[in-house]
C-alpha cells in the first residue's frame, strides 16, 4: 500500500451563496506522511477538511479517503478517519473519561476497549487528574485536548486535524507535535491545517497553501520557503541613500535571490542562519555604512503570500496575485 | 444483522448519555418534576371552580388533559439539546464517526419516553391527592399509560425536527411553545369542544390532542371511546413516522452552526 493515496481530491468546488469557499483544489497525502493546508481566515481550509470528512457535500470535483469516494462511500470512509474539528466538540455534561468512551462506543470498539482508550489517551493528553470531572469546568485548551484524544480513539488510519493547536500553550502545542509524530511513525495519514508556516514545517511532509478556495502553491516545507526566499536578513541604513553601497557589501552573504528594498530596509534573502549578523556588521561597517538596525527573519506565512501571490495575507482586494506557482 | 446492533447499541450509547445529563443539569430536572405538579395544582385550584364539565367532577375530566399536555411537550429536551449538540459542533463529531445516521436523534427520543415516565407518575400521584380518581380497570389504566408514553415519543420526534431546524436553542424552545400550546389548548383537553365558538370547535375536532384526550378520558373515567383509542394510537403512530423521517433527512445534513 506504500505510496498510495490515503487522501486524494481533484478539483473540488463548494460555494455559500457567492462566497467561493472552494474553487478547484487538488490534493493528495500519500499513506503515512503528513499533508498541511496552510492558509489565512476564510482561504477554505475548514471547509476542505469537511468535505474530506463526510460532513459536507461538494458542489464539484471527487475527492477519496482510504480508497472510498467521499459522497458514494461515506459510511465505509468513517470507520477509517478520526476527525478534531475547528473548535472542540465534546459533551459539556459528561466527564472527560465519559466523553472519550462514548466516543469509543460509538466506534464500536470491542467489549473494554473504549475504557481503556480513554484512560490512555487522558494520560497522553495530560487530562488524567481531570478524568472524571465535567468537561463544562474544563478549561478551553482542555477541551481542545479532549477533543484530539476523541480523534484518536479508534487508532483511525486517517487523521484530520482541523487547526489543532489553536488555543493550546506551548506545553500542549509540542506535546500534540510529538503525539502526531507518534502516530505517523505507526503509519497514519494526518490532514492537517494551520496558520503557521512553523507547524507545517515541523509536521508535515507536504504543504498545500491556499488562499480564497485555490491552490497557490504546494510542495515540501524545503521547496516552499525557496519559494518565499528562506532566511532573510533585514538591514535598516542610517542614511537610506547608502542602499546600493550596502547592498553591494552584502552580496557574499545572500543567497541566490536578489536583495530587495522595503521601507529604507535591505532585505537580503540568506541561505544560512549562523554569523550572518555578525558577518554583515562587519561588512557594512568596513564598505562604511551607517546601520539603524539589524535583524534576522524567519519566514512567516505573510512571507510566503507576499512573495506567491504579491499581496500581504490580509490585505483585501486590489489586483488578484497571477504569481501561482502549482507544485 | 451487524447493522442492526449497531444501531441498537448506538441508540443506547447516547440514550445513557442523555440520562446521565439530568442529574448534572438539575433545573432541567425541574421540568419534569415540579413543572407537573404545578400545573395539575394550578389548573385544578384555580380553573377548576370556573369551567362547567357536564357529567364529571372538573379534576377528573382535566387530568387527562394535562396529562396529554405535558406529554405533548416532554420533548422539548430533545428539542434543546439537538440545538446545542449543533451549535456546539457534537454533531460534526457524530456524523463522522462510523456511526448509525439515526442513533442521535433516537438515543434522545428514548431517553424522553424515561422522563415521561417519571413526569406521568409524579402526575398521577398529585392528581391522586387532589382528588382525582380512576374509574377503569387496571388494564385499562396501563392501556393510557402505554398510550401516553407513545404519543409523547410521537411528540419528541416533532421536537428532533424542530431542534434540528431552529437557528438556536432558545429558538427551538420558544418555536415548541408557539406550536404546541395552540394545539392543546384547542382541544377538548381542558375544556369541553362544544363550549368553544364555531370555527374552533371546527379545529378542535381534527386536532390530534383531542382525538387523544378522549382516548385518555376513555381509558381512566371509561367515558364513552367512539374511535378515539384507535384513532389515538394511528395518529402517534403517524407522527412517530413521519417526523423520524423528516428528522433523520435533515440530520444527514445538518451543519454547525
Ligand atoms: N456555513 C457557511 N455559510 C456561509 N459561508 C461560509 C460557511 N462556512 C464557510 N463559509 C465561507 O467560506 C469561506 C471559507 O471558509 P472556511 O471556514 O473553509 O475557511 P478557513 O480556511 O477554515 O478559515 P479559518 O482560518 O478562519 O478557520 C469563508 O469565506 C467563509 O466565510
Ligand atoms: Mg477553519
Amino acid at each position: 500500500m506504500a505510496g498510495d493515496a490515503a487522501i486524494e481530491a481533484s478539483g473540488l468546488r463548494k460555494s455559500y451563496g457567492d462566497v467561493r469557499a472552494l474553487d478547484g483544489i487538488d490534493l493528495r497525502a500519500a499513506t503515512g506522511t503528513v499533508l498541511g493546508l496552510l492558509g489565512p481566515n476564510g482561504a477554505g481550509k475548514t471547509t476542505a477538511v469537511r468535505i474530506l470528512t463526510t460532513l459536507l457535500r461538494p458542489d464539484g470535483g471527487s475527492a477519496r479517503v482510504a480508497g472510498f469516494d467521499v459522497e458514494r462511500e461515506a459510511a465505509a470512509l468513517r470507520r477509517r478517519i478520526g476527525l478534531a474539528g475547528q473548535y472542540a466538540a465534546v459533551d459539556e455534561n459528561l466527564t472527560g473519561a465519559e466523553n472519550l468512551e462514548m466516543v469509543g462506543r460509538l466506534y464500536h470498539l470491542p467489549r473494554g476497549e473504549p475504557r481503556r482508550r480513554a484512560a490512555e489517551l487522558l494520560e497522553r493528553f495530560d487530562l488524567a487528574d481531570a478524568a472524571d470531572r465535567l468537561v463544562r469546568t474544563y478549561s478551553g485548551g482542555m477541551r481542545r485536548r479532549l477533543d484530539l484524544a476523541a480523534a484518536l480513539v479508534a487508532r483511525p488510519p486517517i487523521l484530520f486535524l482541523d487547526e489543532p493547536t489553536a488555543g493550546l500553550d506551548p506545553r500542549s502545542r509540542i506535546n500534540l507535535w510529538e503525539t502526531i509524530e507518534g502516530r505517523v511513525a505507526a503509519g497514519t495519514t494526518v490532514l492537517l491545517t494551520t496558520q503557521y508556516l512553523d507547524e507545517a514545517d515541523r509536521l508535515a511532509d507536504r504543504i498545500a497553501v491556499i488562499d480564497r478556495g485555490r491552490m497557490i502553491a504546494e510542495g515540501s516545507s524545503d521547496e516552499l520557503k525557496d519559494q518565499v526566499g528562506g532566511e532573510r536578513l533585514d538591514v535598516t541604513l542610517e542614511d537610506r541613500t547608502q542602499v546600493d553601497a550596502a547592498a553591494a557589501a552584502l552580496e557574499p552573504l545572500a543567497s541566490e535571490r536578489p536583495a530587495i528594498v522595503l521601507d529604507g530596509a535591505l532585505r537580503v534573502p540568506v541561505s544560512r542562519r549562523q554569523g550572518v549578523i555578525a558577518e554583515a556588521v562587519r561588512r557594512l561597517d568596513e564598505a562604511g555604512v551607517g546601520i539603524a538596525d539589524v535583524a534576522m527573519h524567519r519566514p512567516t506565512l505573510d512571507d510566503v503570500f507576499l512573495t506567491l501571490t504579491g499581496r500581504a495575507a490580509e490585505q483585501s482586494d486590489g489586483e488578484e496575485g497571477d504569481a501561482e506557482e502549482e507544485g | 444483522m451487524n447493522g442492526l446492533r449497531d444501531n441498537i447499541s448506538d441508540t443506547l450509547v447516547l440514550t445513557k448519555r442523555s440520562f446521565l445529563r439530568i442529574p448534572r443539569a438539575p433545573d432541567l430536572l425541574l421540568s419534569f418534576t415540579v413543572q407537573p405538579i404545578m400545573f395539575v395544582l394550578l389548573f385544578v385550584y384555580v380553573f377548576g371552580g370556573a369551567i362547567v364539565t357536564p357529567g364529571y367532577a372538573y379534576v377528573d375530566f382535566l387530568m387527562p388533559g394535562i396529562i396529554v399536555q405535558t406529554m405533548a411537550f416532554g420533548g422539548f429536551v430533545t428539542a434543546l439539546g439537538l440545538a446545542e449538540d449543533l451549535k456546539k459542533g457534537l454533531v460534526d463529531r457524530f456524523r463522522s464517526l462510523p456511526m448509525s445516521r439515526s442513533a442521535v436523534l433516537s438515543g434522545r427520543t428514548l431517553a424522553d419516553v424515561g422522563t415521561n415516565l417519571i413526569s406521568l407518575a409524579i402526575m398521577i400521584a398529585v392528581g391522586l391527592l387532589a382528588g382525582f380518581s380512576f374509574d377503569a380497570s387496571a388494564t385499562h389504566v396501563a392501556a393510557g399509560i402505554g398510550l401516553m408514553l407513545l404519543f409523547g415519543y410521537a411528540f419528541s420526534w416533532v421536537f428532533a425536527f424542530i431542534g434540528l431546524s431552529s437557528s438556536s436553542p432558545e429558538a427551538s424552545q420558544s418555536i415548541g411553545f408557539i406550536l404546541i400550546f395552540p394545539l392543546t389548548f384547542v382541544s377538548s383537553a381542558f375544556v369541553p369542544v362544544d363550549s368553544m365558538p364555531t370555527a374552533l370547535q371546527a379545529f378542535a375536532n381534527v386536532n390530534p390532542i383531542t382525538t387523544t384526550v378522549d382516548a385518555l378520558r376513555a381509558l381512566f373515567l371509561d367515558a364513552p371511546a367512539g374511535n378515539a383509542i384507535w384513532g389515538a394510537v394511528a395518529w402517534s403512530l403517524g407522527i412517530a413516522a413521519a417526523f423520524a423521517t423528516l428528522s433523520v433527512a435533515r440530520y444527514k445534513r445538518a451543519v454547525t452552526r
